[in-house]
């Protein structure tokens, strides 16, 4: 038996080196996110299916009748369908910590010395990767069908960026959500509670004007129109700051308001 | 400088209504290995969790290698390490990924990490599967890819959640002997255990908790003589010659003893040696006929059983939840 003697050889280091800075931390847990999407490339479905599906559906579904025809429409709702379809996605990014907090890893993640909100930041740089590959997505499949931004390139890059920016926001209520929810199930459940209705009245669609009085006040508030209406001017430049301004307010509300949160409840749970 | 590993002042969690830990108090001194033993949901694992800060007490108050549990957290989270009782590691990757991913957020380079990573993997004989996903690997694997990455830096103190739980005895006893390693190297373990058999084994300190309080304290040795020497078995042909041994038994130990009528045996728990030497003495001077007899040691089972006063039950809830 010379395991133990093995053992001992190695064990002779007992001054551990410096804690790693945050930016380490996340970007350590950012690559266990990426490791994990190598073994099971299956979770990258959401973002690959999901816009294609979208896109081809509501384009053909609503086209004719809103606007007449489907290339008209599609100038109109691609930048909405996207707000909508990376909106939806983010709700992963909750159930994969649900699951994964369930398997007791993270005991050992919240006994390290480390910056603890790095362990949420890393998973959320990752999930902002894939919302990027999901709106890449539904972007080319709609130049393809003859989506054309009237801002250009560069229109749809900025509507991109600040929808990038919202989603990461977005997913700390997720986040929030996947510590103190018991089950995926019912976390399930709740998001789509939420999602459905903030996604379907909004101005994804069709223009609010249209809309009886009293959805259109919803509607006026609802955070959804705010970031579809920002994005679509961003794309089509008629975009002023104001409405990526108020993009921004809301995104640092989030995160002012589900981070803390979400840590209270890492830490305590 | 602390002598002490851990000290704890009358520890409480409440879940719910139920109180998990029950006002314990223990102190552990460096460099030993202590087990705390007792049946599932005795309080075992919410004890653990609280002292690596993942829980925090509803009164009491802690040090863990002299730092205050509350106000030093992070002090405390550098200088232990914690083998939880299911999955310490990511399952969905490989041994070596696990590894480093560990030895990166201890704060090695990625090149250092890497060296580490294939030097804990030769040590605890995991290079055959270090490629493969730890959710792919054997039980006593398994064991050894958690245990390789809670020593990534040594730690000064080491928390082992039933560690050889549903293991088979040739990993159980390789668990063993890194445990044995690490003391060797002064490390300080703090193991949970529900096997007797262990405790006794690795134990320098065992404390005996049960339904949230602790109920015992002492060497396995001190627990053992705490409740008597043992006890003497005495086998006869017929039980005659039982019936008169009875008698002399209960003068000379002032007990009544077992009878075991298919036996046809007495058992009496004796304190001192010599009193049983004595008692067989006067069987053989009065002509009482014996088949053979016999001394045990107690186990500790019967240390646990007289200090609990009930059969270890396999009550449900264990209280690894929440």
């Amino acid at each position: 038996m010379n395991k133990p003697s093995a053992i001992e050889e190695i064990l002779t280091n007992r001054t551990r080196p410096k804690s790693p800075p945050a930016i380490q931390a996340s970007a350590t847990f950012a690559w266990r996110a990426l490791l994990r999407i190598r073994y099971v490339p299956e979770q990258l479905f959401d973002v690959t299916v999901f816009p294609i599906i979208f896109l081809l559906m509501f384009t053909y579904l609503f086209g004719g009748a809103i606007s007449g025809s489907t290339g008209e429409y599609l100038n109109f709702v691609l930048p909405g369908i996207l707000v909508m379809t990376v909106s939806m996605i983010t709700m992963y990014t909750g159930l994969d910590l649900n699951k994964d907090i369930e398997k007791g890893v993270f005991d050992r993640f919240r006994s390290l010395p480390i910056w603890q909100p790095s362990v949420l930041v890393g998973a959320l740089l990752v999930d902002t990767l894939r919302y990027l590959i999901a709106s890449t997505i539904m972007v080319t499949l709609g130049y393809i069908l003859g989506f054309r931004p009237e801002a250009g390139f560069s229109g749809v890059i900025m509507g991109v960026v600040i929808l990038l920016l919202f989603s990461f926001s977005l997913s700390w209520i997720w986040t929030m959500l996947g510590i103190i929810v018991r089950s995926e199930k019912a976390l399930m459940g709740i998001s789509m509670m939420f999602l459905f209705p903030l996604t379907f009245l909004s101005s994804v669609f069709v223009d609010p004007s249209t809309m009886p009085n009293w959805l259109q006040k919803f509607v006026d508030i609802n955070p959804i129109t705010f970031v579809v209406d920002a994005v679509r001017t961003l794309i089509h430049g008629t975009g002023t700051n104001g409405d990526v301004m108020i993009v921004i307010y809301i995104s640092i509300a989030l995160i002012a308001i589900f981070g803390p949160l979400t840590m209270y409840f890492f830490k305590n749970k | 400088m602390t002598t002490y590993a851990v000290e704890a002042t009358d520890l409480v969690k409440i879940f719910g209504k139920h109180r998990a830990v029950d006002g314990i108090s223990l102190k552990v001194p460096k460099g030993i290995v202590y087990g705390f033993l007792g049946p599932n949901g005795a309080g075992k694992t919410t004890m653990i969790r609280m002292l690596a800060t993942l829980l925090k007490p509803n009164e009491g108050h802690a040090k863990v290698m002299g730092y205050d549990l509350g106000k030093e957290a992070d002090k405390v989270r550098h200088s232990i390490s914690l083998t939880g009782q299911f999955a310490s590691v990511d399952e969905e990757l490989s041994g070596r990924e696990n590894l480093i991913f560990i030895s990166r957020l201890v704060g090695y380079s990625r090149k250092q990490a890497k060296l580490r990573a294939d030097e804990l993997l030769h040590a605890f004989q995991l290079e055959d599967v270090a490629k493969r996903q730890v959710k792919k690997y054997s039980g006593g694997m398994r064991r050894r890819i958690d245990i390789a990455a809670s020593i990534v830096t040594s730690p000064e103190l080491l928390f082992l959640d039933e560690p050889t739980t549903g293991l088979d005895p040739r990993s159980r006893n390789q668990v063993w002997d890194i445990v044995k390693a690490l003391v060797k190297n002064g490390t300080t373990v703090f193991l949970t255990t529900q096997y007797l058999e262990e405790a006794d084994q690795l134990a320098d300190l065992i404390g005996v908790i049960d339904r949230g309080k602790l109920i015992a304290e002492g060497t396995s040795k001190e627990l053992k003589s705490s409740i008597g020497a043992g006890s003497l078995t005495v086998h006869f042909d017929d039980s005659e010659e039982l019936k008169k041994a009875q008698n002399i038994f209960i003068s000379q130990f002032e007990q009544e003893p077992d009878i075991n009528e298919q036996d046809i045996s007495l058992t009496v728990m004796i304190k001192e040696h010599a009193k049983a030497a004595k008692a067989i003495g006067e069987l053989a001077n009065t002509n009482v006929q014996i088949k053979d007899f016999s001394m045990s040691q107690p186990s500790l089972d019967e240390v646990f059983l007289t200090l609990t006063g009930n059969v270890q039950d396999q009550e449900g809830g264990d209280s690894t939840n929440e």
